[in-house]
């Protein structure tokens, strides 16, 4: 079973639901796919059992038997080839990797190779299986990173929790399109209901079925829960907000491992996501 | 108009609720949302206008003609982002828009020439304009946010001749291109950190993304009180690089109650409002 | 001598654009006949790598001297690479900075800024 956390806005607490659900399971694989800003490791500390790296290929191109042309370049849409001092320049960090110069050269000038864009660390903390996908400083996308993080875990049978990175674009999408249930995580603001609308609009797109777990509740009204109601959207969870839960998990603290209550609280949750997929499951059958 | 643009590394962080207190303190009278993916600015700076919009092209992605398409499925082969596939109950290969990166190798190798690169509307740009500027953009969903789009935000709110001493910009999370085309041309840039392993992570990650351009930095801790000991470690670590620390600000219910209602910290007396208050003299003599 | 400054439009009394990958066009001056010619920037509009295309532009142009507010390092790498001068404009006039540049009071630009990837989406 694949459950795809995710928010919309950043901050909402996305992560610690997705390590707190990944915990309170019997096994579990936990994917952070927020490969900008990658924090559940900081809260597992798995023990890093292999690193593999994330590539794409890059043109390189022979300058014996490039012409000058430039047939390359006028075809490139991503401007990422220039013709300087009688010979061609690759600008890597625009490049899209699409292969099209490589196709388009009339003397086979270009091939390519790889060039490394981030890493994914798998490792083990406890019950966890852990993968972090991490994008270097100065690359542009993550996609890719994203795409081989899922890829990795695709014949994974067992559950599956992906912390999706924040907002609701394509590194968004890549990370969601084949979980069977999404969670979305929201925070009692108006801030964080706009947002939520846009998450929301997103899961009905992919006709995934999803529920929202309502974060740092505080005793007055809460747009969040307001948003629900109005649009019929199940509310599978309640976390009230806490300065003990802000404060230990600030420390990187995986309350669930060390607070009873906790434990409770988002297994009740984990179990409630369960029995939503399993009832989806009847229905579509 | 000299800019100050406000960012954090990690979402949530209170950037938005920061750079809109700002807003009202200075009386700044442009401003800018370069969240294009989650613009929330407008929930608390009421502009009184309806907006000017402008339609946003996006990238050129590509197009089939399914009456010139023969099917050899060549386009799908190619394709480097898996975004064509055969549709079996249309009997057509089809383009996914969202994973389409607008390359042009399937309209480069179709025999029959039956893929063209289509510019598509995107979004929109929206311009407020009475007292004040207010520049932001709405994108349609999946829509990438771009370098490209938060520049021309920018642009648009700078093409404005209005006079004010400082123009603020609420700059998106993350170290991403969108971040990094927020930074260009901008004079200083308030860092809104968090006090937590996360956010100390995140907040790194942002300071190495921004040192590049040599930019005028400022560094305050939000919600500082959850974890004192976090906030001291990332006060020593702006001092370390040679950055300015500018001051904390406690974390307060009434600052979500404000909000809520549609204010900014410092339209309601309270104690995040008065801190932000705090901040902004600090910075202002430095301006 | 040719002299390349970015401007928003096709006048000789006009500002430096703020932006050199994104101007509009490239004013050319030539100190020999003292003419002025306009260059439209083709790369303005593109999604994303604005700044190298300018840059071919520039280098195509076979001009000498650039005068500019900024410029990021890939642009830089192109212009510098093709042997190129880049000096920083001083305040917004075009003509103003043509004149310090020939008086031999503006300085070479040193800051090059990292590049920002302006490209679509993912």
């Amino acid at each position: 079973m694949k459950i795809a956390v995710l928010s919309g806005k950043g901050g909402t607490g996305k992560t610690l639901l997705a390590l707190n659900l990944a915990s309170v399971a019997d096994k579990a694989s936990y994917l952070d796919c927020d490969v900008e800003e990658p924090n559940g490791h900081l809260f597992l500390k798995p023990k890093i059992q292999f690193v593999e790296p994330v590539e794409v290929k890059m043109p390189r191109i022979n300058e014996e038997k490039c012409t000058g042309c430039r047939k390359c370049i006028d075809f490139c849409r991503f401007n990422a080839l220039a013709y300087v001092n009688h010979s061609i320049k690759v600008f890597e960090d625009v490049c899209h990797s699409c292969g099209g110069c490589t196709l388009v050269c009339p003397e086979n000038a270009i091939t390519e190779r790889n060039k490394t864009i981030g890493k994914i660390e798998k490792g083990l903390s406890e019950n966890v299986k852990v993968s972090t996908g991490i994008l270097n400083i100065g690359e542009a996308s993550g996609v890719p990173i994203v795409k081989q993080l899922i890829e990795s875990e695709a014949s994974n049978d067992e559950l599956v929790i992906i912390d999706a990175p924040p907002g609701s674009a394509c590194i968004v999408m890549e990370s969601i399109k084949d979980a069977d249930y999404c969670v979305l995580v929201a925070e009692p603001t108006i801030f964080g209901t706009q947002n939520l609308s846009m998450v929301h609009e997103l899961v009905e797109l992919f006709k995934i079925p999803f529920g929202v777990v309502l974060n740092k509740c505080l005793n007055h009204d809460n747009p969040a829960e307001n948003y629900c109601n109005d649009h019929k959207i199940s509310i599978i969870g309640k976390i009230d907000y806490s300065q003990e839960l802000a404060a230990l998990s600030s420390r990187g603290e995986l309350v669930s491992r060390t607070n009873t209550h906790y434990q409770t609280l988002f297994k009740t949750i984990l179990n409630r996501i369960v029995e939503e997929v399993a009832y989806e499951t009847t229905s579509r059958t | 108009m000299k800019q100050l643009l406000v960012l954090s590394g990690k979402g949530g962080t209170g950037k938005t609720t920061v750079a809109s207190a700002l807003i009202q303190l200075s009386h700044a009278k442009a401003f800018a949302d370069c969240d294009v993916d989650a613009p929330n600015l407008d929930l608390v700076m009421h502009q009184r206008c309806e907006p000017i919009k402008t339609d946003y092209f996006g990238m050129p992605k590509a197009i089939i003609h399914e009456e010139v398409c023969i099917e050899c499925g060549q386009c799908q082969s190619q394709c480097r982002f898996d975004a064509i596939t055969y549709n079996q109950f249309n009997e057509t290969y089809q383009v996914n828009l969202n994973a389409c990166e607008g390359c042009g190798v399937c309209e480069l190798i179709c025999p029959v020439d039956a893929i063209h690169l289509e510019s598509l509307v995107d979004g929109q740009m929206l311009l407020y304009k009475d007292e004040r500027v207010f520049s932001t953009a709405k994108l349609k969903m999946g829509s990438g946010t771009s370098g490209m789009l938060v520049t021309r935000v920018k642009k648009q709110m700078m093409e404005e001749e209005i006079d004010t001493n400082i123009a603020i910009i609420d700059g998106s999370p993350g170290i991403g291109c969108p971040v990094i085309a927020s930074i260009s041309g901008v004079d200083y840039v308030l860092i809104v950190a968090e006090p937590s392993l996360s956010g100390i992570s995140d907040m790194e990650r942002i300071i190495s993304t921004a040192s590049g351009f040599g930019v005028k930095t400022f560094v305050c801790v939000n919600k500082y009180d959850v974890n004192t000991e976090y906030t001291d470690k990332i006060e020593g670590y702006a001092k370390r690089k040679h950055l300015e620390f500018v001051g904390r600000i406690p974390y307060d219910v009434e600052a979500v109650k404000a909000i809520n209602q549609g204010n900014t910290i410092v339209d309601i007396d309270c104690a995040s409002g008065r801190a932000v208050g705090q901040i902004y003299e600090t910075i202002k003599n430095k301006l | 001598m040719k002299i390349l400054i970015p401007v928003d439009e096709q006048i000789k009394d006009t500002d430096v654009c703020m932006s050199f990958g994104r101007a509009p066009y490239y004013l050319m001056y030539n100190t020999e006949d003292f003419s002025y010619e306009f260059i439209k920037n083709t790369g303005a509009a593109s999604q994303g790598g604005a700044g190298i295309q300018a840059a071919q532009l520039v280098v195509d142009s076979q001009a000498e001297v650039l005068l500019t507010p900024r410029c990021g390092k890939n642009a830089a790498d192109i212009i510098l690479g093709a042997g190129m001068k880049v000096y920083k404009t001083l305040n917004p006039s075009v003509q103003y900075n043509i004149k310090e540049f020939l008086e031999g009071r503006l300085n070479p630009l040193t800051e090059i800024h990292p590049g920002y990837h302006n490209h679509g989406g993912n």
